[in-house]
């Protein structure tokens, strides 16, 4: 085994219990906590896949600012544990499990049939760097990043209209 | 390891993300679970950049991840005003387009 084998299961399988925990959690809490874990864990993987700014960002963004803002609404809106609201178990919720098991099974039969390469292709030092990626994102993804400046700009405005009392 | 690996994770991530979406009633683990799926389509793109030594893959979870935090000040925004009006935050409670 070599060590990425080894990182990789380190990481994936608490990647997965934590982001089962998300949905398992019966307080909003305990849900977003095992979220933050889950985006820790991830980053990891990415870091296994040589995308070292983008682990970064993970953290920075995700782990960070989103939740951060998560909690936040969580302590605001300070709801009880969802065992206070009546459990709605109905056949649309047991159809709801199925349905993303089958999407599972046609996403693996995908995957086994088309990737069939037996390891990664060696990539040099600067694979995921801010360099190479910043030189990517300023030449050829120029328009969609400042499209991403004004979809922030949206969302801030939007964010603030929605939320706000009175204007 | 092979890429296949790393998309078999991104799979299984997007499935509990999926069943999030379905099971769960709190529009806030919704969209945690929401947050999920995107993390999983984050990861597809990088094993395929990683593996075809594209560096635009990283380029493109950039977006995602740009694309999640807009989502996530927008969905929670709605979600406190949901809150202010109905009291509730229950996305089966949430029904006044459909009567």
């Amino acid at each position: 085994m070599t060590a990425e084998t080894i990182l990789f299961w380190v990481f994936a399988i608490p990647l997965v219990a934590t982001a089962l925990g998300v949905i398992v959690a019966r307080s909003p809490v305990y849900a977003a906590m095992n979220l933050v874990a889950a985006f820790f864990f991830m980053a990891g993987i990415y870091v296994l896949l040589t995308a070292h700014l983008i682990a970064f960002m993970q953290v920075l963004v995700y782990a960070g600012a989103v939740m951060v803002l998560f909690l936040f609404v969580i302590m605001l809106i300070s709801l009880g544990d969802e065992h206070l609201f009546p459990s709605r178990k109905s056949a649309m919720q047991y159809l709801g499990v199925v349905g993303a098991l089958a999407l599972f099974s046609v996403l693996a039969a995908a995957i086994g049939r088309t990737v069939t390469a037996p390891a990664m292709r060696a990539v040099d030092a600067s694979f995921g760097t801010v360099k190479a990626v910043g030189q990517v994102l300023f030449t050829e993804f120029l328009l969609p990043f400042e499209a991403t400046s004004l979809l922030l700009l949206v969302a801030i405005v939007g964010a603030v209209v929605v939320a706000k009392e009175r204007i | 390891m092979p890429a296949a690996a790393y998309l078999y994770l991104a799979a299984v991530i997007f499935t509990i993300g999926l069943a999030g979406v379905l099971l769960k009633r709190n529009a806030l683990i919704v969209m945690m679970s929401v947050e999920l799926m995107l993390n999983a389509a984050n990861l597809t793109f990088l094993a395929f950049a990683r593996q075809s030594g594209n560096v635009a893959g990283h380029a493109i979870a950039f977006f995602v991840i740009a694309v999640a935090a807009a989502e996530a000040a927008v969905g929670l925004a709605i979600v406190i005003a949901i809150f202010r009006s109905r009291g509730a935050v229950n996305v089966d409670e949430v029904r006044a387009l459909r009567e």
